[in-house]
This record gives C-alpha cells, structure tokens and sequence, in this order.
C-alpha cells in the first residue's frame, strides 16, 4: 500500500484551536509539509509573533520563542546571528508586522537576514476582535471603521510583497492564497521556495498568504473563501515578485 | 592582571569583553556613544557579534533573541533610549532571559539635555515597563567599578535568569582612571541548558511570556518574586565610609558618592564627624544595612542629581522619627566638595 496522504510529522497530534473556517490552519499545515519536506524539524526555530497564531508552539514541535507583538523580526536577527545554523522562520499577522513592526520588518528586509517570514493576510486584527488593520480594504467595514474604510480618512491598504521585493536585502517575495488546488500548489511551492533561500544562505524570503477570517468578517466559512478570491485578490495580485538566484550572489 | 588607564565606558566596554559578551546591539544616542564605537571594533575581534539597530525598541528585542540562544547579551543607551526599550525589558523578565542593559542618563524629560543626571532612579528601581517584576541595578562610582559591576550585573543577570541594568551618569562614564583589569584571561560562562542550542530529538523548547491557564500566570509571577527575594539576600551591594562615628551621613549614588567621600573628608578635616553611605546595588537595595545605621545615627543628608527621587526609599526605610535633609540638584553642574561641606554645616546648624 503507497500512502498518499498524511499528516506532516513535525505537527503535534493536537486539534487546532482556529475559529471554523480560519485558514490559520492550512497556513500551519503548508509550513508544516516544507520542515518535513527538508527534514529540519530539529534545526527549525519558530520567532512567533502576537495574534491568531500565538500558539504555534502548541502544534508544532519545533523550539519556539515568542517575540512581543511587532517584534518579531527583530527578534529573529537576534536569534540568526546567535545561531546561524538554525532555520529561523517568523509568523506573523499584518497587524503585527505591517503596522507595529512595519520598521523591524523592513530593516531586517534590507540588512537581508537570513530567515523566512510567514505573513498571514487576513485585512483584519483577528485576535484582538476585528479592528481595522494597514491591509484592511477600502470601504471594509471593521469594529474601528464601522463606516467602512475610507482612503481619505484612514489611507490605503498596504501591499507587503510589493514594497519588500524593492529591497536589495530580499532573496524572495511572493504572494500566496489557499482557496483552489492550483492556489494551494503554488502556496507550497513558495513556503518551500522560502526556507529553500534561507538554507542556501540567500537572504531574505518573505511569503505573504491571504487568509480568512470569517469570524471577524462576519461571514460563513464558504462565503469568507470567496471574498479572499473576489475581493482580495484583485487588490492584492499573487505572484512571485522577487526570486534571487545562486548566481546572483556570487 | 593588566594595570591600564581607561575611561569609564571603555572600562566597562572592555568588562563586557572580558565576561564574554557575545551579542551586542547598539542605537546612537549621546553621551553613550563611545560604548558602541569601542564595541564595535573590539567585539568582532573574539568572535562576538555587533549590530547598528534601525532603534532602540528592535535593539532590545533583537538582545531577547540571541539571549534566548544561550549567549551573554548586552546592549547600552542614554535615558530616552532606555524608556523605548521598557516593553523589551518587561518581555525579558517575563520570559526569564538574562541581558545587560546600560543607561549612561542624561537629562529628560523628553529630549531634556545631554548633561550629567541621575533623573532615572525612578524609572530603573521602580519598574518602568509593565507587569509585576524587578531589575537588579547596580551604580558605578568610578572606571574601576564600571569594570567589576558589568562582571557583576553579567553574572547576576545568568544566575537568576534575568534583564539587569547598570545605572551610570556621564561623569563615571568620561572620567578616565586606573583601572585593573582582573579577568584578562576572560571570563568561562557555564552552558545554559534551558537556552536554543542543537535541539535534540523530542526536546521541544518553548520561551515565552504568555501564560493564559488557570493560575499559571501567578505562579509565575510569585516565581519572579522569589527570585527577587534571593537576589535581597544575596546580592546587595553598599559602601559606608567613616560611617561608626559620624553624627551625619551623606548618602549618594554614583558620581554623587564620589563627590561625597571627598566632602566627607573636608568635614573631617574641619572637626565635623561625617560619614558616607552609598548604595551600590540600587535593587536590590541595601535596606539592613541603612537601618542598621539609623540606630546609631540621627542625622541624613540625601544628595541627588535629581529633585528627589532615592530619597523616597531612604525615608521609607530609615523612618520618619529621623532627621532626613535633602539637596536635589537637576542641572548639569555637579555639586563640588566644599559646597556639599556647606550643606552638611547648614545641616547640623538648623
Ligand atoms: C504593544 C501591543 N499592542 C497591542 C497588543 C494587542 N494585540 C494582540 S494581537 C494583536 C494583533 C493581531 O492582529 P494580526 O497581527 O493581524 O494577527 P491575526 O490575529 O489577525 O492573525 C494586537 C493589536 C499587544 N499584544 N501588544
Ligand atoms: S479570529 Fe479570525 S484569524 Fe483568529 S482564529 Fe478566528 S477566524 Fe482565524
Ligand atoms: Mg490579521
């Protein structure tokens, strides 16, 4: 018998603690298959920032350090240099590390840090009851833009990979969503693409997943799906847009 | 044992060396800013790793990285740096990691000035981040000082698990002295089981500060405590000079201390009996032995360079019943002897 399905073994036998339809969950997973695809689980070191996904540590087994909220890139360029050997990766929400850390963020971008940053999108401050985040959309109705997100009043949504793939520090940017296989296919291959940079010592690599967040959107998981697709994603294209080569750097 | 003529902060710069600092992260601010240009060059040289932050709240953040990789951690700054760094220092404690914090104070509040003060008593002995915790503080009175206290506050920061902090005005930090430089050799710092090293099979680490379960949170907390109460009773550092005899005691910190002990000998000089008592570990502070002698002595005359911040806890614990005189002096002009002699005199005459 050829087992064609399982679940990656750096994941912990624990049921996640996300919200029904929350794609914090496939965020875990695919970053979960990438450790078990290079077999660094015991090298991994996971920088953890504040939000929804705070209790990374719960599901994974890989040592953890939790960075205060916004800090967390900070926290790592502490972490690579004392330790080059580990695989460092952050994960981080976008109002942690595009409002509050947006300045630790885009330094370690451009000192090139060699760790991989998982950014979950999800327009939204998830865990503190859905205020009006940097990405949050125009005319997006949130608890702290109750009528709705105006650019005169609050500016526009910011767009992370854009502005990080300008910088010559940074191997690698994309930008990922889960809501079709083919969206799927692409998110692996671009999480595994990032700790593939950082294990070549290439610098910088910076993934940014569009996420769900029905409970804060007020939506049914399905209906949330489609907004991610409808919404989003028009405003925020995917795609790879930065990838350094070996051959770049020498 | 080098003999070598130092200034305070290279003093204390080459201590850090030598009690095997490994991670340094610096911001600029004036008047630190010797530290991080020696470190800067001196620090790659035994393989320990220097960073010019983008500002003091990833500095502090970037010290609880490596910190929680094993390796002795420091970082320096002058008064508004520090107070950017107090959520940092709030997480360190919390997370239990050890880390050197060095305020080289200079005037605030606010862009305040770049002279000489000591107006961060409060705000290092009482806390200045949030949450239930305490920092040992230790304050420098001389570059020989600020080479054994970094020794101290590196050890002290290991053994309970925790951020310490030197606390130094810029006259102890410019003043170039003798200094004996007594661990050349360097300093061996034991391995730290609990840190990131090479994980092995199985042995997940997790650091942290967030504990949300039942009563974790308190237990926790009254952890910190206990440590804080050991550090009372182990760590508590104090100078008193001429102090069985006198009919006054001087108390100072710091470049204050030192200026004392020489107003203390014109007093002598001049028939007066004074005496010196200076706090040394700020936290812990030396509260027995203040009490101590306060059964054996009336008089107090606390001098800061400040409007009066440790003379709150000098009050607190030697009583009310006692004769407590303050002279608070926020300028950048240090007082010199002879007018802290006049201010004795004054003293005893009312
Ligand atoms: C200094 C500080 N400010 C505010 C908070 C409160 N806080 C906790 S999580 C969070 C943001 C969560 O939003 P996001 O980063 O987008 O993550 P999500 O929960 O949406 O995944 C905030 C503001 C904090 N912990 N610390
Ligand atoms: S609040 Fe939103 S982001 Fe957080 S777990 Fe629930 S659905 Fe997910
Ligand atoms: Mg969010």
């Amino acid at each position: 018998m050829k087992v064609v399905y399982k679940k990656p073994e750096v994941l912990k036998n624990i049921n996640f603690h996300f919200c029904p339809g929350c794609q914090h969950g496939l965020v875990h997973k695919i970053i979960a298959e990438a450790i078990d695809n290079f077999g660094i689980k015991d090298r991994c070191l996971a920088v953890i920032g504040v939000g929804c996904g705070v209790f990374l540590y719960d599901y994974f087994d890989v040592d953890s350090l939790e960075a205060p909220h916004g800090r967390g890139l900070a926290v790592a360029t502490g972490v690579k240099r004392a330790r080059p050997e580990r695989i460092v990766f952050t994960y981080q929400g976008d109002g942690d590390l595009a409002a509050i850390g947006l300045a630790e963020t885009v330094h370690a971008a451009n000192r090139g840090e060699n760790v991989s940053v998982f950014f979950v999108n999800n327009t939204i401050y998830g865990m503190t009851g859905g205020q009006m985040a940097p990405t949050t959309l125009l005319g997006q109705i949130t608890t702290t833009s109750p009528y709705g997100r105006e650019f005169q009043r609050e500016g526009y949504p910011i767009r992370m990979a854009e502005m990080l793939a300008t910088l010559e520090g940074v191997a690698f940017s994309a930008r990922v969503a889960l809501c079709t296989p083919k969206q799927l296919m692409d998110a692996k291959k671009a999480v595994k693409k990032a700790f593939q940079m950082q294990i070549e010592g290439l610098g910088f690599s910076f993934v940014e997943i569009l996420s769900s967040c029905p409970t804060n959107w007020n939506m049914q998981s399905l209906d949330a799906i489609k907004r991610v697709e409808e919404e989003m994603i028009p405003f925020f294209p995917l795609g790879i847009y930065k990838e350094r080569r070996v051959s770049d750097v020498l | 044992m080098e003999k070598l003529f130092l200034r305070g902060s290279e003093s204390l710069a080459l201590g850090a060396i030598d009690a095997s600092l490994k991670f340094y992260a610096g911001y600029p601010i004036t008047p630190q800013n010797d530290i991080p240009e020696f470190l800067s060059k001196e620090l790659p040289k035994v393989g320990g790793k220097f960073v010019q932050a983008e500002s003091e709240v990833a500095k502090i953040n970037m010290l609880l990285g490596a910190s929680a990789c094993g390796i002795r951690v420091m970082t320096s700054s002058s008064s508004p740096g520090i107070s950017l760094m107090q959520e940092g220092i709030s997480y360190l404690a919390g997370s239990e990691l050890p880390a050197v914090i060095v305020n080289v104070m200079r005037w605030g509040p606010g862009l305040g000035g770049i002279g000489a003060s000591q107006g961060d008593y409060h705000q290092a002995t009482k806390g200045g981040g949030h949450g239930d915790y305490f920092v040992p503080v230790f304050a420098p009175y001389s570059a020989q000082e600020m080479y054994d206290l970094i020794i101290k506050a590196f050890d002290v920061a290991d053994e309970y698990r925790t951020p310490a902090m030197i606390l130094v005005d810029v006259m102890i930090s410019l003043m170039k002295e003798k200094v004996l430089r007594r661990y050349d050799k360097g300093i061996k710092v034991k391995e730290k089981k609990w840190a990131f090293g090479s994980k092995k099979e199985g042995d997940q680490k997790i650091i942290k500060s967030l504990y949300l379960k039942g009563n974790d949170l308190e237990r926790h907390n009254w952890k910190l405590y206990e440590k804080y109460q050991k550090m009372c009773q182990k760590e508590v550092l104090y100078e008193a000079y001429l102090c069985d005899d006198a009919e006054i005691i001087l108390i100072g910190f710091g470049m204050i201390a030192r200026i004392g002990k020489s107003a203390v000998d014109l007093a002598r000089e001049r028939g007066i009996k004074a005496g010196l008592f200076r706090p040394i570990s700020l936290i812990p502070f030396p509260e027995r032995e203040l009490e101590n002698l306060s059964t054996k002595c009336e008089n107090f005359l606390v001098v800061e360079m400040n409007t009066g911040q440790m003379v709150h806890d000098i009050k607190r614990v030697v009583g009310k019943d006692h004769n407590i005189g303050f002279y608070g002096k926020p300028s950048s002009y240090a007082p010199n002897p002879e007018e802290l002699y006049l201010k004795i005199k004054e003293y005893l005459e009312k």
